[in-house]
C-alpha cells in the first residue's frame, strides 16, 4: 500500500544548479496562481496516507508536527501501528511520540536564517490554498544566489530551499510590464509600470510531470490540512446526528406547544 | 403538573420526599410566585426568545468552560499547547472547545439581539429603568469577560489584541503608563498578564455576571414583562386581579421556549460542527500561531462582536478621544431610559422620527461592525466617521426626535394577538 521512495537525494544540488537562470522578483497582485486551489479531500484515506509518506519523506528533515502523534495518524489513516513504524518512522521514536524533526533548532537557525516553522497548524492559519500555491510556485532567482537560489511567488523571500525540485524540475517566472492608471490625490491620472507575473518557463523536467506533481502535492497539503485538525472527520459525522436528533426533538416541542396553548384565545 | 397536595395524596415515596423539603425550603412558594402564578403577556414574538437563549448560552458557557479548566495551563509557556492537547488529545476536548468558542460568539448575538428588542419594544422604559440597567452592567462584564477569554489561547492575535486594547488606557494623561503596567502586571503583555486574565476570566467575572443576571431576573419579576404592544397587563385584570391578557409562565412559555431553544440549537450545532471557525469569524487564522511578540499580524482586528466599537477608536485620529468615544459609545446606552422621552413604548404605535431614527442607527451599527473589520484607511475612515456620528446623534438627539415632537398613534387597552 505504501510504497516509500526514500531518496532526499540531490536537493541541494539541483539548488545549486540554479544560478544561470534569468531574474525575477514576486510577481504583482491579482496573478493567476493565485487563483490555484488544493481541492484536497480530507475524505480520502489514500490521498492521506501518500501525504503522510510525502512529508515523512520531504518535509520532516526539517519541519516537526509537534501536536501529532505517530499512533494518531496510524488510527486516523486506516494503518496499524506496526505499519506506521515501519514505513514512516525514520528517527526511533516510540509510536505515542509526537513527529519531531531531528534537526536542531540552533543548526537550522545558522543554515536559513531562521528555524522552520512547526507545520501542525500550518494549514489553519494559512489554509490549504496557500500551501498549494507555495510549493507549486518556487522558482529560479539568481539575485538569491548566496542564499538558496530560488524565490518564491507566494511567500516572496523565502528562507526555505526548493525541496521538491528534483520532482518539480526548476522553472523560471516570465514577468510582464503592465501600465496601470490610477487617480492621483490631486485628481491627475498617475500612470505606473508593474512587473505582473505571467507564466512560468521550465528550464530543467523534474522526475514527475506537472500533473503528476500536482496531484504529489495536493496529498501533501490533504494531509497537513488533516494534521491541522484531526479531529475534523468526527467533527462532522457527529454533526449530523445532533442536529438529527435536534430536529426530532424540536419537532416534538413544537407539537407539545401547540397541544398547551390550544386554550389561549 | 402534579401540585404538592396531589402528589402528596398519592402517597410514594417522591410524595413524602418533596414534602419533606417544602417543610424546610419554599420550593412551592417559588414554584408559584415564579412560573405558576407568574402573569406574562400572552403576545410574546420572536424577540423575546432571546432573554432564555441568554441563559442556555450562560449555562451552556459555564458547564464547558469548568472542563476546559481542568485541561487548560495558564501560562506563556504551556497555554497555547494546553489549547492544542484538548483539541487532539483530551476525550471530546474539541467538541468543549468549540461549544465554548462557539458559545462566545453566540452570546453576543443573542444579547444583540434582546437588547435590540427593548429599542423596538420600548423595554427599556418605566418602570423597567433597573432591568434595562442591570442588562447593561451584564453585557459590560460580558465584554470584559470575552476579552479576557480571547487572550486564554495565547494565539498571535490573542497577543496583539490584548496589546491594543491594554494601551488604550495609556492614552489617560499622567496616569496612563502606571496605570497600563499596573494592569498588565509587566512592562508587556506577558505571562504575569495572562495569569491575572485567567483568574478574572475563570473566577471574577463568573461571578460578577451571575450575581447580575439574578438582579436582572429579580427586577423583571417584580415589575412584569413588556410585551410587543408595550401597554401593561396588569391594568386589564379579572376579578381575581389576574391579568387578562396574561398566561402563567408555566406551562405555557416553558413550553414554548423550549421550542426556541431547539431552533437555537440546531443552528448553534451547525456552527460547532460544519463551521466552527465561522470564515475566520469566529476564530481567526493568525490565532493558529502562537504569541510572538516578534510578529505583528497583518492588521489586529477584533472579534466580531467588539468591531463596531473598534472602527469609532480607529474614526478618530488622537488616540485619548478615539478611546473615549469608544467607552461612551457604551456608556451611552445605560441613559437610554432617560434620553427617550417618548411615553409610548412600542415601536407599533410611536412616531416617524423614532422609526427613521432607529432604522439609521440599526444601519449604523452593523456598518462600523463591517468597517472594524476592514483596514483603517482611505473610503473606510471616512465611512466610519460618517456612522459613528450617526451612532451618537441616535442618542443625543433622542430628547429631540421624541417626546412632543414624535406623532405617535394611539395605544390600545389590550394585546391585539398572541403568540
Amino acid at each position: 500500500m505504501l510504497k516509500l521512495n526514500l531518496t532526499r537525494t540531490a536537493l541541494l544540488l539541483a539548488l545549486t544548479l540554479a544560478t544561470g537562470a534569468a531574474s525575477a522578483s514576486a510577481g504583482g497582485g491579482g496573478a493567476v496562481w493565485e487563483t490555484w486551489t488544493a481541492d484536497n479531500d480530507l475524505r480520502s484515506t489514500a490521498s492521506l496516507q501518500r501525504g503522510a509518506r510525502n512529508f515523512m519523506n520531504y518535509c520532516l528533515g526539517c519541519h516537526s508536527l509537534q501536536y501529532m502523534r505517530y499512533n494518531r495518524i496510524a488510527q486516523d489513516l486506516a494503518m496499524t501501528e506496526e505499519q506506521v513504524q515501519a514505513n514512516l518512522m525514520f528517527t526511533g521514536q516510540r509510536p505515542f511520540d509526537p513527529v519531531l524533526s531531528a534537526m536542531p533548532h540552533a543548526d537550522a537557525e545558522t543554515w536559513f536564517g531562521r528555524p522552520p516553522p512547526d507545520l501542525s497548524l500550518i494549514a489553519r492559519s494559512r489554509g490549504p490554498d496557500y500551501l498549494f500555491q507555495f510549493l507549486k510556485t518556487f522558482h529560479v532567482d539568481e539575485s538569491r544566489v548566496a542564499t538558496t537560489g530560488v524565490n518564491n511567488l507566494a511567500l516572496d523571500g523565502t528562507a526555505m530551499p526548493h525541496v521538491l525540485a528534483d520532482l518539480q524540475g526548476l522553472q523560471k517566472a516570465v514577468f510582464h510590464v503592465e501600465r496601470r492608471t490610477e487617480k492621483g490625490q490631486d485628481g491627475k491620472e498617475v500612470v505606473t509600470q508593474v512587473k505582473v507575473f505571467d507564466h512560468f518557463e521550465q528550464l530543467r523536467p523534474g522526475k514527475l510531470s506537472p500533473a503528476e506533481y500536482d496531484e504529489f502535492v495536493r496529498d501533501t497539503v490533504n494531509f497537513l490540512d488533516y494534521v491541522g485538525e484531526p479531529t475534523r472527520r468526527q467533527r462532522e459525522d457527529l454533526g449530523i446526528w445532533v442536529i438529527g436528533f435536534l430536529l426530532v426533538f424540536t419537532g416534538f416541542a413544537y407539537a407539545l406547544k401547540l397541544e398547551i396553548w390550544k386554550d389561549v384565545r | 403538573m402534579a401540585d404538592a397536595s396531589s402528589t402528596a395524596a398519592a402517597g410514594g415515596r417522591r410524595g413524602r420526599l418533596y414534602d419533606w423539603l417544602c417543610q424546610r425550603f419554599p420550593i412551592e412558594a417559588f414554584m408559584r410566585s415564579q412560573l405558576l402564578e407568574y402573569y406574562a403577556p400572552k403576545n410574546f414574538n420572536f424577540w423575546y426568545y432571546f432573554g432564555v437563549l441568554a441563559l442556555v448560552v450562560l449555562v451552556l458557557q459555564i458547564v464547558t468552560g469548568i472542563f476546559l479548566t481542568m485541561n487548560y495551563k495558564p501560562s506563556e509557556a504551556e497555554a497555547f499547547g494546553s489549547v492544542e492537547y484538548i483539541m487532539r488529545d483530551v476525550s471530546w476536548g474539541w467538541l468543549l472547545r468549540y461549544l465554548h468558542s462557539t458559545g462566545a460568539s453566540a452570546f453576543f448575538i443573542v444579547i444583540y439581539l434582546h437588547m435590540y428588542r427593548a429599542l423596538l419594544y420600548g423595554s427599556h422604559k418605566a418602570p423597567r429603568e433597573l432591568i434595562w440597567i442591570f442588562g447593561m452592567l451584564i453585557y459590560a462584564a460580558l465584554m470584559a469577560e470575552a476579552f479576557f477569554g480571547y487572550v486564554l489561547p495565547w494565539g498571535n492575535m490573542s497577543y496583539w489584541g490584548a496589546q491594543v486594547i491594554v494601551s488604550l488606557f495609556g492614552a489617560i494623561p499622567g496616569i496612563g503608563e502606571p496605570l497600563v503596567e499596573w494592569i498588565r502586571g509587566d512592562y508587556s503583555i506577558s505571562d504575569i498578564t495572562l495569569n491575572r486574565f485567567f483568574a478574572l476570566h475563570v473566577v471574577a467575572l463568573p461571578l460578577v455576571l451571575l450575581l447580575l443576571v439574578v438582579a436582572h431576573l429579580v427586577a423583571l419579576r417584580e415589575v412584569g414583562s413588556n410585551n410587543p404592544d408595550g401597554i401593561e397587563i396588569k391594568k386589564v385584570t379579572d376579578r381575581n386581579g389576574k391579568p387578562l391578557d396574561g398566561i402563567p409562565f408555566h406551562p405555557y412559555y416553558t413550553y414554548k421556549d423550549l421550542v426556541g431553544v431547539g431552533i437555537f440549537l440546531i443552528l448553534f450545532a451547525m456552527v460547532v460542527f460544519f463551521a466552527p471557525t465561522f470564515g475566520g469569524l469566529f476564530i481567526e487564522p493568525p490565532n493558529f500561531e502562537p504569541a510572538n511578540p516578534l510578529n505583528t499580524p497583518e492588521h489586529i482586528a477584533p472579534v466580531w462582536y467588539f468591531t463596531p466599537y473598534y472602527a469609532i477608536l480607529r474614526a478618530v485620529p488622537d488616540k485619548l478621544t478615539g478611546a473615549l468615544l469608544m467607552g461612551a459609545a457604551v456608556l451611552v446606552f445605560f441613559f437610554l431610559p432617560w434620553l427617550d422621552r417618548t411615553r409610548v413604548r412600542s415601536i407599533r404605535y410611536r412616531g416617524l422620527s423614532y422609526k427613521i431614527a432607529l432604522a439609521l442607527f440599526t444601519v449604523s451599527f452593523v456598518a462600523l461592525g463591517w468597517l472594524g473589520l476592514q483596514p483603517a484607511e482611505g473610503l473606510y475612515v471616512l465611512l466610519a466617521r460618517i456612522f459613528s456620528v450617526i451612532y451618537f446623534l441616535f442618542f443625543l438627539a433622542m430628547p429631540f426626535y421624541t417626546g412632543r415632537f414624535e406623532k405617535t398613534k394611539p395605544v390600545p387597552e389590550r394585546v391585539t394577538s398572541h403568540a
